[in-house]
């Protein structure tokens, strides 16, 4: 698979109190994302998630270093690149006056969608992200989670191969969060790219193909979820459900340094009478690669993130 | 990419004037306002009523332009969709002109409807149509270029409200709209000449009276020369915001 972006060395400083004090935003990260793929983008606040997607989709400058998208140069070729991508900010921005349909119409408008595609295409879209009788309802009057879903309709009306999706589940209740990460989902089969940024975990362990965690700017760590797993923890955890007689229920866990087998004889050999119920291995997830790499526990993320709404990946 | 620009330019234009302009309210406002100011004054001034018809038109255009243009691009920057357009494939300066031509087609509308009344009750004898035509173009792009400027510089809608009244009434005051320049003081004669609502003033007066191109000639240039430094003001500092 051919690289859809190549990030070197990408830096931000802004500069605070008065410009004295300069803020790494974005510490000089490297990564590159394949095409086809789900790239996931994790992080806690600060730590400099949007800023990277801002500077990759143009809204803001880099201080230094080099990206290229789509095999074409970000700092010379801006406007072909923004042609060729679609970006889901972390706020639903399509304009309250307009109807859903005229939103979706307006975008293909300035990515110049041919004028005979357009009415056709804008349908499409609001059939498949489930707004058709909410075609001429203005946007401020749709719901937190059709917001989200024609904004990213509108980013997919050009059709452009790399989407960058910025916290796009944050703020939905669970349902309409289910339905986006479907949606997502169905983007990765339809070939496109997507570089998505997320501080839930459990959704960037379901969807994603890669993750890069990044850490007050810089990237920690950049793998293959299994790979970031196996890294992370070498041994397995055994645990073991025992039931007693009069409904008593009790976990046991074992850490197998020397495998599985053996870790069970020594446990059965300890049962006082129980019977084996069920036995299930417990290997770390996401969040505990994310825990061990940043020091920062799940919970202090989600917090952070608190006000906006709940999405928990559902 | 010009032809990126062009497009992205019309259709940010309509989406405004959908969105934002063309609403009952705005309308009746774009019309109705610069008719009570001349209506007041009139009626504790009366004579010769054709003679604030320049005074009239420049009005309509000053605030049928720069009143929504002061506060759509704050107001879109506020809820985000300002990035929408920035993140679509045409530079800077094409989204600002995109926007001024919003403006510019609105305040455009309401002149000439005042326009159309006008000269249905005062009578259009002696007027030169194509200075008219330029005067009015020149000052809804230099009126649109102020609005925009005023938008663009402020962060809150209020900020941009208070900024446009702050420059917009004195000018009102001191354009020659009501009072002649060769009534005023010296040093207010001076201050006038740094607004541009008194170049339309007077561009607009000449075409009316059907006089020559050289009278106007000035005048004229003066607007086109605001309506390119509003621009390219407008731009640099959006361009500085959004860094």
């Amino acid at each position: 698979m051919s690289e859809i972006i190549r990030v070197e060395k990408l830096t931000k400083i802004f500069t605070t109190d008065k410009g004295r004090v300069p803020l790494h935003a974005v510490d000089g990260i490297d990564f590159t994302v394949a095409e086809g793929e789900v790239f996931g983008f994790l992080g806690p606040n600060g730590a400099g998630k949007t800023t990277t997607i801002r500077m990759l989709t143009g809204l803001s400058r880099p201080t230094s270093g080099r990206a290229s998208l789509l095999g074409l140069d970000l700092a010379s070729d801006l406007p072909r690149i923004k042609k060729r991508i679609g970006v889901v900010p972390e706020t639903s921005n399509l304009y309250d006056e307009l109807t859903a349909f005229d939103n979706l119409m307006f975008a293909m408008q300035l990515y110049g969608v041919p004028r005979v595609e357009r009415a056709e295409r804008a349908e499409a879209l609001l059939e498949r992200f489930r707004l058709k009788d909410k075609r001429n309802t203005p946007f401020a009057k749709l719901s937190r989670g059709m917001k989200r879903a024609l904004t990213i309709a509108a980013a997919l009306a050009h059709r452009p191969p790399l989407v960058f999706l910025d916290e796009p589940t944050t703020g939905l209740d669970v349902m309409s969060a289910r339905g986006l990460r479907q949606t997502i989902a169905g983007l990765r089969d339809e070939g496109v790219t997507v570089f998505l940024t997320t501080h839930y975990l459990e959704e960037a362990e379901r969807l994603c193909d890669r993750v890069a965690i990044l850490v007050k700017g810089r990237i920690v760590a950049s793998d293959t979820v299994e790979n970031l797993r196996s890294g992370a923890q070498r041994k397995t955890t055994l645990e073991i459900t025992l039931a007693g007689e009069n409904g008593q229920i009790e976990k046991r866990r074992i850490e197998c340094e020397n495998g599985i087998d053996s870790a069970l004889q020594n446990l059965l050999g300890d049962t006082g009478g129980l019977k084996v119920l069920a036995v299930n291995t417990l290997r770390p997830t996401l969040e505990d690669v994310f825990v061990q790499l940043t020091g920062l526990s799940a919970e202090v993320m989600l917090a952070e993130k608190g006000s906006k709404g709940g999405g928990n990946a559902g | 990419m010009l032809a990126d620009d062009l497009r992205g330019m019309f259709y940010i234009a309509l989406k405004d004037l959908k969105a934002y302009y063309f609403k009952p309210p705005n309308i009746s406002w774009g019309i109705l306002f610069p008719f009570a100011f001349i209506l007041a004054f009139a009626i504790r001034n009366p004579g010769d009523l054709r003679s604030l018809i320049p005074g009239l038109l420049a009005l309509t255009l000053l605030f049928g332009t720069s009143s929504m243009e002061a506060i759509v691009i704050v107001f879109e920057r506020r809820i985000g969709s300002l990035e929408r357009l920035l993140l679509a494939p045409l530079r800077l300066p094409a989204l600002l002109a995109g926007k001024l031509l919003g403006g510019m087609t609105f305040g455009l509308t309401v002149t000439l409807a005042v326009l159309v009344i006008s000269f249905a009750v005062f009578g259009s004898a002696g007027t030169n149509w194509l200075m008219l035509l330029l005067a009015i173009l020149l000052s809804a792009s230099a009126f649109s270029g102020l609005g925009a400027f005023i938008s663009v510089a402020v962060r809150e809608v209020f900020e941009a409200q208070t900024l446009a009244n702050f420059i917009r009434f004195p000018m009102m005051f001191l354009g020659g709209v009501f009072v002649p320049l060769s009534a005023m003081p010296v040093w207010l004669r001076v201050v006038a000449r740094f607004l541009p609502l008194t170049y339309s003033v007077e561009a607009l007066r000449v075409a009316l009276s059907g006089g020559a191109w050289t009278t106007a000639a000035f005048d004229l240039g003066a607007l086109a020369a605001f309506s390119l430094f509003f621009f390219i003001l407008a731009v640099s500092t959006l361009a500085r915001r959004i860094e």
